[in-house]
């Protein structure tokens, strides 16, 4: 079972990322509305077009999330899924789209991730213990909640920062070209008007000179959370042929899933987005070197290390030499995270990921402007979720 | 905001491996049909999926797989901690199990080192698995 490569990005859009969300609050389902109208229009579709959606979850329901969200949008659809990839979602949701289209279940499907802050609840009962624990349960059961919440590894800064050391430990670490992944991806990240930080690029000696969050992880090493929000809209070929723009294939993908801890990972050093990886270019047909951009999936900079070496664009244990030795900016000799990543443009939360899909369309429509490479036919995409415990990669095509 | 410490509730699976580290010692699971050592502890062996697991007392050493110094508590209930120094360990058994380490000032963790455990007796009811280097 393969792709034939005849579905298509065809629209998005992306709310800029803002640090201090002041704007009107919407409800999760009215973001997604909202999200669905804006990529819609810049698809040249309308709202009656849609008979397929991917989801999240949402804020506003536990469970029966496709069926609250098709009733708000007043769309009926033949299509419905929602994935629980956390970083890794938004690559997940885009290529079950395709299979979905490919199959002919659906002709087009949306694909959303609310990430601004909705209204504050006048009757907010009790604390949710996510506020605090975030993505690790403390569900009575849970592993977490028993062998890894009481000695304090819970959230994602500690568990990357443990990814990190061990690569030192078995690898070259330069400090300064894992500064330099974040150098060169806010360069970009400088010129992208939705980025947090728009117009202002680093320098490796800032990056080194931030705080030290998590042995060796430095602040700026590490996503600022912020309020974004993102939608696709996936059609099939007909479809996509009379849209405004120059159609994004997905020619390949690839998941992999391992363990939910880190702890109970094999090897560290070796990420789930390899064999993710090793099957999305076996299924698109196109090789490494075809690549004309990587939009790598940036929580941490050892993420975008680990997949260089993971997805095979450098061997293992050779990723601070790559880093060294490469341009990564949108002007550079091996572009990666062309719009900054989510380290230039922040993290709105679960829609993280989708920045890093949309880009890789946006490059391949020839919409990025100032950052618009000279070529970009072929774009590697990746998604992360947890502590790299479930991994994605897609293959973007452009004719 | 209810700062507890988010100590760990054992179920039917998961008593033995606390009562061993109430009474100072470690106790792990096995599987009797493939006879690979299993952590954390569970109602079926995660190479064969088998139900015949067996408890066994081992020394608890091991050594330090990788570990981080933290400068900012992972949650509000670990402010007391900062630093904290999270680590995983690999048992002698070849399994892998997260604690803490508790270090002097003098004798920097490294990764590939020895490692021994302390029973932490943090309350009547729980005890945790922390380590020292050996």
């Amino acid at each position: 079972m393969k792709l034939e490569g005849k579905a298509a990005i065809v629209g998005y859009h992306e709310y800029p990322h803002i640090r201090k969300f002041t704007g009107k609050r919407k409800f999760t389902l009215g973001q997604w509305a909202d999200l669905t109208r804006l990529s819609l229009d810049d698809a040249g579709l309308e709202a009656s077009d849609i008979n397929g959606l991917v989801c999240t979850e949402i804020r506003e329901t536990v469970s029966f999330t496709p069926a609250t969200i098709v009733e708000y949008l007043g769309q009926p659809v033949n299509f419905a899924e929602r994935v629980d990839l956390g970083g890794a979602s938004p690559v997940g949701m885009v290529w079950r789209a395709a299979a979905a289209i490919e199959l002919g279940l659906a002709d087009v499907v949306v694909c959303a991730l609310p990430g601004q802050p909705i209204p504050s609840n006048p009757n907010p009962g009790p604390v949710d213990p996510r506020r605090y624990f975030q993505s690790s349960s403390v569900n009575w059961g849970s592993p977490q909640a028993e062998f890894e919440i009481p000695y304090g590894n819970l959230a994602q800064n500690c568990g990357y920062a443990m990814i990190a050391q061990r690569y030192a430990a078995e690898f070259d670490y330069d400090p300064r070209a894992m500064a330099k992944i974040v150098v060169d991806q806010r360069r970009s990240g400088a010129l992208n008007p939705n980025a947090v930080f728009y117009g202002k690029s680093v320098s490796i000696d800032d990056v080194l000179a931030s705080k030290l969050v998590a042995d060796p992880l430095r602040m700026l090493e590490i996503v600022m959370p912020v309020a974004g929000g993102a939608a696709v809209i996936v059609a099939n070929e007909d479809v996509a042929k009379r849209c405004k723009h120059r159609p994004v294939w997905i020619k390949g993908f690839g998941e992999h899933l391992t363990m939910k801890t880190p702890t109970f990972a094999e090897d560290l050093c070796r990420s789930p987005v390899g064999p993710a990886s090793a099957k999305a270019f076996e299924m698109s047909g196109v090789t490494r070197s075809d690549i004309d951009a990587c939009q790598i999936y940036d929580c941490y900079t050892i993420t975008v290390l680990l997949t260089l070496e993971d997805a095979g664009f450098c061997e293992k244990g050779e990723g601070m030499e790559f880093i060294r030795s490469h341009d990564l900016s949108c002007f550079g000799d091996f572009p990666v995270n062309s719009h900054g990543g989510q380290l230039g443009m922040g993290q709105g939360g679960g829609a993280g990921g989708m920045t890093q899909v949309i880009e890789g369309a946006r490059q391949i429509m020839g919409r990025a402007d100032q950052r618009q490479l000279p070529r970009c036919d072929h774009v590697y995409v990746s998604g992360t979720g947890g502590i790299m415990s479930e991994q994605a990669a897609l293959i973007l095509k452009g004719d | 905001m209810d700062l507890t410490k988010p100590y760990p509730t054992p179920t039917q699976e998961t008593e033995p491996f606390w009562e061993g580290l109430r009474n100072e010692q470690v106790l792990l699971q096995r599987c009797d049909d493939c006879g690979k050592w299993i952590f954390y502890p569970r109602s079926n062996c995660p190479s064969c999926l088998s139900i015949n697991l067996r408890w066994h007392e081992v020394t608890g050493e091991g050594t330090l797989y990788t570990f981080t110094v933290t400068h900012q508590a992972t949650a509000p209930h670990f402010v007391d901690e900062v630093p904290q120094l999270i680590a995983m360990i690999d048992l002698n058994e070849g399994v892998r199990l997260t604690s803490t380490l508790v270090v002097d000032e003098a004798n920097d963790p490294k990764v590939g080192a020895k490692v021994v455990p302390v029973f932490d007796h943090v309350s009547n009811e729980v005890t945790l698995l922390r380590y020292r280097l050996a």
